[in-house]
Formats: structure tokens, sequence, C-alpha cells
């Protein structure tokens, strides 16, 4: 027992060390930075809770959650409900070519993140976009998609086209181990195939459903690479404070204020958490009941 | 222990026909529902369609003609010219930076939650219970949301604008070690190592001879999500990175288009279509040439909570 106790633990050393050190280490160095304030004149003091409560009634801080929220609530449902009418039109075995349509569909998620806002941000562009395109040639005054007003819809557009395919697959592969003789089942009962959908395909796909939407909570909260990259192609359209990690990364490296900026991260960190969490709670005693 | 995934355990059971849908008749297809997906078609693959088009032209052609045909020169060939001796070929050295951030970053990334995933599924130690309780709220921490303490830790350390700054982060995967965990229970049977045992073999000779063999499925799926989120990598080599040599291709591309969208800064869109496109289409090969694991693996992951 003592042999196999240590030859255990030289399995899992090397892992659990960088855990340490990317993981355990940063979040309790946070912690440490967040109870401090550096300023040029007076150097570090330690100033408790103060920077948290700064945060909690910092209006920039709050305008970046209620965006992300906002995102969160319209985006997720959108992306997740075509992805559900995808697997289940793949899954009906009535359309041509369904291999093809699988395949296809999730193409987008092999393409980096960086690279696909930078797609878009052509795309769209009122310059040489095919939205330039579209006014000039229909004579058109189509809004532009990276005004203000629509920057957050067309990130929005962008997290959905690179996603959706790849939510799509999770969902499919739940159908696909549905037990065949379900169906056998239903057929005997004589069920037509909205029937066979609510009963038996839609209950089988609120685990995958689950884990897809604690992957898409987590990717609202903690939005950065599209604003990052839309920044220089729309730089009146995303501020300082557009997101919270954006947030945290402008007072970090833009505004010297690495204190707060390790407070913000800690608590969108903790936030993402919690939401993620209280969304799998209430998911599994649906599930119980 | 028990959490075993249902939907492994019912692809396992005697007797069910295999994943084709065999036991379901073959269906009539419908023309309208065929159309119906093809919009959703249509929106996934226009983009990429717009962006080999686009890599296609000139730059003048590019402001000047419609964005969804070719214009009047294939000019494919010289823009890939063009993105590879811009600079002194720094783009070469982008490819070959995100070359070794993937190769080691994922190859180390699965190794290790394989080690440790195996470790945790066939050993009894004391603190197991607590290192696999640790290791699952990882899984709920979001890396971004570490990026910044990260680098505040990194620049203490001194290893911030070197590849490591990079890389060490890319080695940990929490969802990796689950997956590797769920894997060992199920596919290496205890009876094997027990008898390898009384062969004298040693513990990590018994693992790479036997036990990783019967992992690969398992080894697979994880090495590409690992593959996928370090060829995807953004935000941290751009917190960490300073010297444009050790960026990669995301982070490069980024570059250009920000100094072509500075004032009095090169103007290099077409460069920056074609390195688009450059970057996309080994991930995207990759994807085609190995979509069924990619599918086994989905299965695996969508465990029922």
């Amino acid at each position: 027992m003592t042999r196999r106790s240590w030859i255990g633990w030289q399995f899992t050393a090397p892992f659990l060390a960088l855990f340490t050190l990317v993981f355990l280490a940063p979040i309790a160095y946070s912690a440490y930075l967040s109870v401090f304030r550096t300023r040029l004149v007076g150097g570090t003091t330690f100033v408790g809770l103060e920077n948290y409560t700064k945060a909690l009634s910092d209006p920039q801080f709050w305008e970046s959650i209620t965006r992300v929220v906002l995102f969160l609530l319209i985006q997720v449902p959108i992306m997740l409900g075509l992805a559900l009418l995808v697997a289940l039109a793949i899954d009906s075995g009535r359309l041509y070519g369904a291999g093809f349509f699988r395949v296809a569909i999730f193409l987008p998620y092999a393409v980096p993140s960086v690279v696909a806002t930078l797609m878009a941000g052509f795309l769209y562009g009122i310059r040489f976009g095919l939205v330039g395109s579209i006014n000039e040639a229909l004579g058109l005054n189509l809004p532009d998609p990276l005004a203000p007003g629509w920057i957050l819809a067309t990130i929005g557009n962008i997290v959905t086209w690179e996603y959706v395919g790849y939510n799509m697959l999770i969902l499919y592969s739940g159908l696909k181990v549905i037990d065949a003789s379900l169906y056998e089942a239903a057929a005997i009962d004589g069920a037509g195939e909205l029937r066979i959908i609510r009963a038996i395909k839609l209950p089988a796909l609120r685990g995958p459903l689950v884990v897809a939407t604690i992957f898409s909570i987590v990717g609202s909260f903690q939005l950065f690479n599209e604003p990052q990259v839309l920044d220089s192609l729309a730089p009146n359209s995303i501020t300082t404070y557009f997101t919270p990690n954006i947030y945290a990364y402008q007072l970090s490296f833009a505004g010297q204020q690495i204190n707060y900026s390790a407070t913000v991260a800690l608590l969108m960190g903790v936030a993402t958490m919690v939401v993620a969490y209280l969304f799998q709670l209430r998911a599994m005693r649906g599930e119980a009941r | 222990m028990t959490a075993t995934p249902t939907v492994r355990a019912a692809a396992r059971r005697p007797g069910r026909p295999p994943l084709k849908p065999a036991a379901r008749k073959p269906r009539r297809r419908s023309a309208v529902l065929t159309v119906v997906t093809g919009v959703m078609l249509a929106y996934a693959i226009l983009p990429l369609a717009w962006l080999f088009i686009s890599a296609s032209k000139t730059q003048e052609d590019l402001l000047a003609t419609f964005g969804l045909w070719f214009g009047g020169e294939f000019a494919l060939f010289d823009n890939i010219a063009d993105t590879f001796t811009y600079q002194d070929g720094i783009f070469g050295r982008w490819v070959l930076n995100t070359v070794i951030y993937v190769v080691v970053g994922a190859g180390g990334a699965t190794l290790l939650a394989a080690l440790a995933g195996y470790g945790l599924a066939k050993f009894d130690f004391r603190g197991r219970r607590a290192v696999f309780a640790v290791v699952l709220g990882g899984i709920a921490v979001p890396p971004t949301a570490l990026a910044v303490p990260t680098f505040l830790l990194f620049a203490k350390m001194g290893l911030t604008d070197t590849p490591w700054a990079v890389i060490i982060p890319s080695l940990v995967s929490p969802f990796g070690l689950y997956l590797m965990w769920t894997y060992s229970t199920e596919a290496v049977p205890n009876e094997i190592l027990e008898s390898a045992r009384c062969d004298g073999a040693g513990e990590f000779r018994i693992f790479f001879k036997l036990a990783l063999p019967l992992l690969a499925p398992g080894l697979v799926t994880v090495l590409l999500f690992n593959l996928v989120a370090a060829w995807n990598n953004f935000f941290m080599p751009l917190i960490m990175l300073k010297n444009a040599d050790l960026y990669p291709l995301t982070l490069g591309l980024y570059s250009w288009n920000r100094q072509a969208n500075t004032v009095g800064g090169d103007v290099v869109f077409d460069l920056v279509i074609t390195g688009s496109l450059l970057t996309i289409i080994p991930l995207t090969v990759a994807f085609l040439m190995l979509q069924r694991y990619w599918q086994q693996g989905l299965a695996a992951g969508s465990v029922k909570q």
C-alpha cells in the first residue's frame, strides 16, 4: 500500500506541479495583490478590501458586466438553438449529403478567433467589405456593423459563427448514442417525427446541452479576443472597459493599475465559476424531477 | 469513481448495433429540409469562400471588386510569396513558433494529463480525493481570468517575453485530465496491470507499454482539444510577448492588421488576408482527416452530469 501510494503520486506530480504554477499560484498572487495599492508617490500600501469596494461601485466595471450578461442572454440561446436545429436535421436521416453538412458547418471551429474576427472586420467594413459592396451595388444604406450601436451584435455574430458547428457536433454526438430500440418502440406506438423529438431526443440531449451552456457561459464572461481585435478596426466602438477581461487587461497594461486589475480579474473569475456552478445545480435539479 | 459517462456505457452494451443507425429504416430524403439546412451551411461557408477569393486578389482588386467573386487577376501565389518575404520573412518564423508552441504545449499537456489521469484512476494514494477536487475545480476556472495574474507572476520570475511564458500555461489541461481519468477507468482493465506486476514489470514500463496503447482513442481526443487551444492561443502571447520574433501566427496577424490601421503604417491588408488563409489551412486539413475521432471524443465529453 505504501509503495502504491508513492507510485500514484509519481504519476500525478508533474501535472500537479504545473497546475500549482499556472492555476493556484496566480490565484493566490492576485488575491495578495488585490489588498494593496501602489502609487507613484508613497509606494505600496496595504488597503484591505478597498479595491473590492472600489470595484463594486465602479460604473465602468458594472457596464462591462452588464454588457457580457446581455451578450450571454441573447447570443447563447440563438447559437445553441441553431446548433440544436441543425443537429436534429442531420440526425433525422432526411438530409441529402448529411455527412457533408456536418463537416462543413463544423469547419469554422478550426478558424482561430483572431482570424475569424479579422475576416469579419474586412467583410463588414464599409470601405471594401461586403456591406460596402452591397450598399454600392444596390444603392442601399445598410447600417455599419462596426458602429457603436451594432458592434455587440456583430461580435455575437462572429462568436455564433465560430462555435455553432462545435455545439452542433456535441449535440449530434448526444443524439447518436440514443438506444435504437427506443425509436423502434416509438414507431410501434405510431409516434411521428416531432413526437419522437419531444419525447426521446430532447430529454436525451439534456446532458450535452448543460455542458454546452456551461462552456458558453464561461466563454461569454471571458469575452476578450473578438473585441480586442475589432478595436483596431473600429476604435470608436470598443471602449477600454468593453468587457471585464478587456478592462482587466487595460488596467494592467495601459493604466499600470496592477492591484486593481488583479481585483477585477479575481472577481470575474469567481463570478464565472459561481454562475456556471449555479446553472449546473439548477439543471441537475430539473433532471431529478 | 462511479461517474462513468453513460453515453460510453451505452455504446459498449453488448448486442447493441454499431453507432451507424443501422436499426433505423432508411428515411425518405427531404429536399425542403436540405434547402433550409443549406442556409446554415451558407452561413458557415461563405466567409471561408470570401477569404479564399480575397486572398487571390491584388490589393487594388481587393478594394475595387465585389467581395464574393474573383478579381481580374489571380494573384494568390504572388500574395503567398509576398506574405513569406515581407519584413525579412517573419511570417515563416511565426509559422515555426506556432508549430513549436503547438507540438510542445499540446503534446506535453496530453502526456501530463494521461499520466495524471491514469495515476488517479489506477492507484489509491493518500490525498487522491483532494487532488481530484482541486483539479475538477480547475475546469471551471477560465484560463483568461488567470491570464493577468499569471503575467504578473511570470514577470516576477523573469519568464515573460520568453517562449516558456506561452508554453508553460498551455501544458496544463484540467479537462484533459478529467477525460483521461475517465478513459483510464474504463479502457485499462486492472487484471492486465496485476499480471504485468506479477511478471515484475515496473509501473512506468507498464504505463508506456501496456496502458498507453489501450488509451489511444482518449489520447487522440485530448490531443485534438489541446491542439485547437494551442493553435488558437492569443491572449497569453499578447500579454506575455514583446519580441515579434517569438509571436505565434495569431499574434503576428493581429500586429500586421494593427499596423495597417495605424496612421502612416504600412497598409498590408492583402498580407493579413493571405496570412489568415494560410493560418487556417493546417487545422482545417487536420479536422477533415480526423473528424471521426472528433466525434467520438465529443461523445465521450458530453457525459451526463
